[in-house]
């Protein structure tokens, strides 16, 4: 995923200043110079965050509102570009989903969530990556009906707090957050700030997504720092979290070539939307959905302790080439190689026996479901 | 027993003709957790800057260079069960193989303890 800024320098998050201070590493991420690890690593702040809880600066995502007269407005609106169920969705509630092309490749995923306000209606919440933001922008520029238009909001930072621990750490400033469900929205103040919080993230764990004021971003890092259970986890982290957890990261293991279908997210795509259609590459995703894909996202277990990276070719038994690695590497709470990656439709069953071409040596792998780790989101 | 450096922050420790080669403390805390080392088969030879180990962190893959010519003659039996010891230990425990140097005077063409630490500072 190749980030943008406008010039040579990197953007910051409002929370660059205490990274630094906490002795991070930081690196250029999508435009922006990211914490990738502070200084007890990545090994700990993986096993942290699924022991406990990890705080993420995930400020550089791209946060924005559609803003129409009335629901049905602005999810009509919506629906136009991706393929989830935005009418269906519920006050207070989050939905994950796709922005397609015409040939039904994304262009990005994102989470839509709709605010449990009534006095809101017409109104949805977007979160982008990073590194595709600008170009959604155009596109939702480009593509909005009269009526219903696009509200940037980069006066707002993001926070991700995850791990078993999340909720009782957000519970001792705002009892509310204990009653939300996974996938749901909610109204909180934590420690005097208002925030705007999704229980949902990236690590297969519970937890939480806060969006809060850029102004209030570092009082609010800082606060809930102090709880003993929570430590800042880098990007490093948050990529190996969300490989065991078997989560696509746009631009490796989904991208314009790639369908929802042939990646998994199939049950992104409610059952209104597959039979009325209305979405960019609808012909292609109810063709695939109907007679199948060409190549289908896999899990793939190594068998050895060499970690298999994005690129890596998969092949038969025979030696052809059936697939490609679009994420790999070790698993802290795998204990191991894990990777994920497409293979050719006939080899995509759970338990066929792979190689991996990883230095010119072919190393035995299996394929193997998704996620590595089990997801203990809150139900 | 002398130590020098090569600019790709391995070290070789010469004791007679028989070089130990690693990675330093500042290449262990560049990699960050090392989760998993590919070390050379006993009895291959390398030209200098030849290929001869992989090191892997949980982010990347990163190639150990042959920092003299000369032949493997025991590789360190301890990093495949434990990896980690690459960064606890990366100049004691966590040397990754030994060498029979083709030529023993070429030791002498990498860097001093004092010239790798003006190379440190120089790289920030």
């Amino acid at each position: 995923m190749a980030g943008q800024s406008n010039d040579d320098l990197p953007l910051r998050t409002p929370l660059y200043e205490r990274h630094v201070a906490l002795g991070a590493r930081m690196a250029p991420f999508a435009g922006y110079d990211m914490p990738i690890q502070y200084g007890k690593g990545i090994l700990h702040e993986h096993l942290h965050t699924r022991a406990s809880a990890g705080l993420f600066d995930v400020s550089h995502m791209g946060q924005a509102l559609l803003v129409g007269p009335d629901h049905r407005t602005t999810a009509a609106a919506l629906e136009t570009l991706v393929p989830a169920d935005i009418a269906g969705l519920g006050l207070g509630r989050q939905r994950y989903t796709q922005f397609l092309n015409e040939q039904g490749g994304i262009l990005d995923d994102l989470m839509v969530s709709r605010g449990p306000d009534p006095a809101d209606d017409g109104k949805l919440v977007l979160v982008v990556n990073a590194g595709c933001k600008e170009a959604d922008y155009v596109h939702l520029d480009l593509n909005l009906p009269d009526g219903v238009k696009l509200e940037r909001r980069d006066d707002k930072a993001l926070l991700a707090l995850q791990g078993p621990q999340a909720v009782a750490v957000l519970a001792r400033y705002d009892e509310a957050a204990t009653a939300m469900g996974f996938m749901t929205v909610a109204s909180l103040t934590i420690g005097g700030i208002p925030v705007f919080v999704s229980r949902s993230g990236y690590t297969g764990e519970d937890g939480f997504e806060i969006s809060v004021a850029n102004s209030d971003a570092v009082a609010l890092w800082d606060l809930l720092l102090s709880n003993p259970e929570v430590e800042p986890v880098g990007l490093g982290a948050r990529d190996s979290l969300r490989l065991e957890a078997g989560l696509c990261l746009y631009g490796h293991d989904i991208n314009q070539e790639t369908s929802p279908v042939e990646a998994g997210l199939t049950w992104s795509i409610q059952k209104r939307r597959r039979t009325d259609g209305g979405f960019p590459g609808y012909r292609r995703i109810m063709r695939e959905l109907a007679e199948g894909t060409l190549r289908q996202r896999v899990g793939i277990q190594p068998q050895g302790r060499a970690p298999a990276r994005e690129g890596t070719e998969i092949m038969d038994m025979n030696g052809e080439l059936i697939g490609e690695v679009t994420s790999g590497g070790f698993g802290p709470t795998a204990e191991g190689p894990i990777a994920m990656g497409y293979v050719a439709r006939d080899f995509a069953g759970v338990g066929t026996d792979v190689q991996l071409s990883v230095r010119g040596k072919l190393l035995p792998a299996s394929l193997v479901p998704l996620p590595f780790v089990a997801h203990r989101y809150k139900r | 027993m002398t130590t020098r450096y090569s600019k790709d922050h391995e070290y070789v420790r010469l004791d007679g003709e028989t070089a130990t080669v690693g990675i330093t403390d500042y290449a262990q805390e560049q990699l960050g957790d090392v989760v998993f080392v590919e070390l050379p088969e006993i009895g291959k030879t390398f030209a200098k800057g030849d290929d001869a180990a992989v090191v892997e962190s949980v982010k990347a893959a990163s190639e150990v260079y042959a920092p003299l010519a000369g032949e493997v003659v025991a590789i360190n039996p301890e990093l495949e069960a434990a990896p980690g010891t690459i960064n606890e230990d990366p100049t004691g425990k966590g040397w990754f193989f030994k060498m029979k140097l083709a030529d023993p005077a070429e030791f002498e063409s990498l860097m001093s303890e004092s010239d790798y630490q003006d190379f440190l500072k120089s790289i920030g």
